[in-house]
C-alpha cells in the first residue's frame, strides 16, 4: 500500500471513529431516595410557553425533583413574569417558593424571562432573561433550575453539566457524553476494544481516557467538540489512569516504561514526561487536589492497596487510609475537604467518604460492586458505577447518604462515569 | 541487531497483504500517532511486523503447530501472586529459547486480572503478571527490545463467570507473537 493510500485510510478511519454520533441507548434516571426535608416549590407554566415546540418548565420541574431536595407543589395555569403574586394563596397551597415566567417570540428566536418569588418572606429572589432558539429549551430549563437551586440551597446547581461514561453492548464499547439528566447522549468514541478511566479537562472541552484499541492501554486526549484527539501517552508497556491538573495544563498518568506501575506527569499534548514518585510496588489512580498542591493515589507499597498523598512536585508520600486492607480509587470533593474512595468491606466493594480534617469515615452505599466514584462539580452528589442483577449501572448518592439515584441504559452495561465541570459563568 | 531482517520482514508483509486481518480492530484503531517518540519500540529502528497467517516453512509455523509446546501461550497465576508456577516453567522456557533463537521476532505479553475491585488497580495487577513472564523470558535469553509487557487488567475476561474457577482462569499472562495482536 502506498504511503498516500495509508494516509488516506488513516484519515477516513479517524473520521469514522471520532465523529460524534447520536447514541441509541439513553440513560434513564430513577430516584431511589430523597433528602430528609425537601423544599416545597411551585413552578407555574410560563405564559406563552405554548409558542415553543417543546417546553421549558417541564425541564425545570424534573431537574428540581430529581435532585431529591425539592418537592413540587402543583401550580395550575400559566403565570407571566410580571404577574402579581398572592403570597397568602401560595402559602396555603404549601409552596415556599414560586417560579413564574414569560416566553415571547423575537424573530426566529425566543426570549424567556423568569422570576423567582420567596413565598415565606413575600419577597422576590431575582430572575433571568434568556434568548434562545426553539431547540435550546432544555439548556434554558437547566439554567433556570440552576438559578432556583442556588437561591434556595445556597450552592451552585449542576443541572447544566455533562457526564461521560462507557457503554458496553455486545462486543462494542462506546464512550458517551450526555447532559447530567441523561438526555442528549452522544458517542465520542466507538471501539471493539475496552475504554476506561475517562477524565474531564477542567474547562470541560476535553476528555482524557485509556483505550485498548492498540491491544494495550494507551492514554488519549480527545476534544469532544471538535472530535480531534491525540495520543498523550503511548510508551512501551501500559499507559493508564490519566488525571488533569486543576489548571488543565498537565496530566498525571501511570506508566510502566521504567519499572512497575509508577506515576508520571506530562503536558496535555504528551510532551515533557517526568517521573513523579518511585516505589517498589504499584502506584496508580492519581488525582489532583482542587488547589493543585497534592496528588492522592492508590499504592500497595505497604502490602495492601491503600490511599496515599504526595506533593504535586514529588517528595515523600503520606498514608491517608488506615481502616481495612483494600482502599482504592480516591477522588477529592471540589472544596478539597473530603475524600471519596472505594473500600472493601467484608468482601463487598462500597463507596466511602472521609472528612480529611477529622479522618471520620462513613460508608455511603449498601451495594457490593461499587467502582470509580467521583464528585458532582457542586460537591453535593457522588457518581459511581455499580452492578444490579449482573448488569453495570451508574448510581449517585448524596454526601449525607440520603439522596440516591440509579442511572441505567436498557440492555447494556454502563460503567466508568465522570461528571464534567460547571459551565463558565 | 536487526540489520539482517528487512528481507524477512518484506516477505512477511507481502504475505500479510494477501489476507484479511483476523481481528478487526474497530474504526478508531488506525489513529495517526502524532506524539514524537510515542511508538512502542522505535529506538532501535525496527519495524513492527504484521503476519496474520504465518506461511508454512517460516519459523513462525511451529508456533501454530498444536503438537508443539510453543502453540500454548497462557501462564496462570494464583490469587494475589505474581510467581510463575512450576507447571508453567517448561512452557516459558520453550518460548524463551524460541525468542533467543529468533531475535527478529517480537512478542507482546498481555497480563490479566480477575474482575474484583478497581479497574485501574487491576490493570496494575495484570501488569505485574506480564512483567513476571517478561523477566523469566529475558533470563532465558530473549532481548528486551523483543518483548513488550502490557496489561489488559480485568477488561478482557477469558471466562465471564463470577466464581473462583472463572477468576483463576482470568489471572493470566498471554504470550502473543508479531501478527497475533
Amino acid at each position: 500500500m502506498s504511503k498516500a493510500m495509508t494516509k488516506l485510510r488513516c484519515t477516513v478511519a479517524l473520521l469514522l471513529g471520532l465523529l460524534v454520533l447520536p447514541a441509541f441507548a439513553q440513560l434513564t434516571i430513577e430516584i431511589t431516595g430523597t433528602g430528609a426535608s425537601r423544599i416545597p416549590v411551585a413552578i407555574a407554566s410560563f405564559e406563552g410557553e405554548n409558542l415553543l415546540p417543546k417546553g421549558v418548565t417541564d425541564v425545570v420541574r424534573s431537574d428540581l425533583e430529581r435532585s431529591g431536595l425539592f418537592k413540587l407543589v402543583p401550580a395550575p395555569g400559566a403565570l407571566g413574569e410580571t404577574a402579581a403574586v398572592d403570597a397568602g394563596e401560595w402559602k396555603s397551597r404549601g409552596a415556599d417558593a414560586l417560579a413564574i415566567g414569560t416566553v415571547a417570540a423575537a424573530g426566529d428566536r425566543f426570549e424567556v424571562r423568569f422570576r423567582l418569588h420567596d413565598i415565606v418572606k413575600a419577597a422576590q429572589l431575582g430572575g433571568l432573561s434568556v434568548s434562545m432558539s426553539a431547540a435550546q429549551n432544555r439548556a434554558t430549563g437547566h439554567k433556570i433550575a440552576d438559578f432556583i437551586y442556588e437561591k434556595l440551597i445556597g450552592e451552585p446547581g449542576a443541572f447544566s453539566t455533562r457526564i461521560a461514561y462507557v457503554v458496553k453492548s455486545g462486543p462494542r464499547y462506546e464512550l458517551q457524553v450526555a447532559d447530567a439528566d441523561g438526555m442528549n447522549p452522544q458517542t465520542a468514541l466507538s471501539s471493539r476494544e475496552p475504554i476506561i478511566s475517562p477524565s474531564w479537562s477542567p474547562d470541560g472541552t476535553r476528555l482524557a481516557y485509556v483505550s485498548f484499541e492498540q491491544k494495550k492501554p494507551v492514554v488519549y486526549v480527545h476534544s469532544v467538540y471538535t472530535s480531534k484527539r491525540i495520543v498523550a501517552a503511548n510508551f512501551k508497556g501500559s499507559n493508564s489512569a490519566p488525571a488533569w491538573s486543576p489548571d488543565g495544563r498537565k496530566l498525571a498518568v501511570v506508566l510502566t516504561k521504567d519499572a512497575g506501575s509508577q506515576m508520571y506527569t506530562l503536558n496535555a499534548d504528551g510532551s515533557g514526561v517526568q517521573r513523579l514518585a518511585s516505589s517498589a510496588g504499584i502506584d496508580t489512580e492519581p488525582t489532583y487536589s482542587p488547589d493543585g498542591a497534592y496528588i492522592y493515589f492508590t499504592s500497595d507499597r505497604g502490602g495492601a492497596p491503600q490511599i496515599y498523598r504526595i506533593s504535586a512536585s514529588g517528595g515523600d508520600a503520606q498514608r491517608v487510609t488506615f481502616d481495612g486492607n483494600y482502599n482504592v480509587s480516591p477522588r477529592l470533593s471540589p472544596d478539597g475537604k473530603s475524600l471519596v474512595y472505594v473500600t472493601r468491606n467484608g468482601g463487598r466493594f462500597q463507596v466511602a467518604l472521609m472528612d480529611l480534617a477529622t479522618r471520620q469515615t462513613q460508608i455511603l452505599t449498601d451495594s457490593a460492586k461499587d467502582e470509580s466514584p467521583s464528585f458532582a462539580p457542586n460537591g453535593r452528589m457522588i457518581l459511581y458505577a455499580s452492578e444490579i442483577g449482573g448488569r453495570g449501572v451508574l448510581a449517585a448518592v448524596s454526601t449525607d447518604g440520603r439522596i440516591k439515584q440509579k442511572l441505567s441504559v436498557a440492555a447494556a452495561d454502563v460503567r466508568e462515569p465522570a461528571w464534567g465541570p460547571l459551565p463558565k459563568k | 541487531m536487526n540489520k539482517i531482517v528487512p528481507a524477512l520482514l518484506a516477505a512477511l508483509l507481502l504475505a500479510a497483504c494477501g489476507s484479511t486481518p483476523k481481528t478487526g480492530a474497530g474504526p478508531g484503531a488506525t489513529i495517526e500517532d502524532r506524539t514524537p517518540g510515542a511508538g512502542t519500540s522505535s529506538s532501535d529502528g525496527s519495524i513492527q511486523t504484521i503476519t496474520p497467517d504465518a506461511p508454512t516453512g517460516s519459523p513462525l509455523a511451529i508456533l501454530k503447530d498444536p503438537r508443539s509446546i510453543l502453540s500454548k501461550r497462557s501462564v496462570y497465576f494464583d490469587f494475589d501472586s505474581y510467581v510463575i508456577r512450576d507447571e508453567h516453567k517448561a512452557l516459558v522456557e520453550a518460548h524463551g529459547k524460541f525468542l533467543r533463537e529468533h531475535p527478529e521476532i517480537k512478542m507482546l505479553i498481555q497480563g490479566n486480572a480477575d474482575e474484583r475491585g478497581s479497574r485501574e488497580y487491576n490493570l496494575a495487577l495484570g501488569q505485574k503478571r506480564a512483567e513476571a513472564v517478561r523477566k523469566a523470558l529475558t533470563l532465558l535469553g530473549a532481548k528486551d527490545a523483543q518483548i513488550e509487557a502490557v496489561s489488559l487488567g480485568e477488561e478482557k475476561a477469558k471466562n465471564s463467570g463470577h466464581d473462583e474457577a472463572a477468576w483463576a482462569e482470568n489471572r493470566r499472562g498471554d504470550m502473543l507473537y508479531s501478527g497475533e495482536f
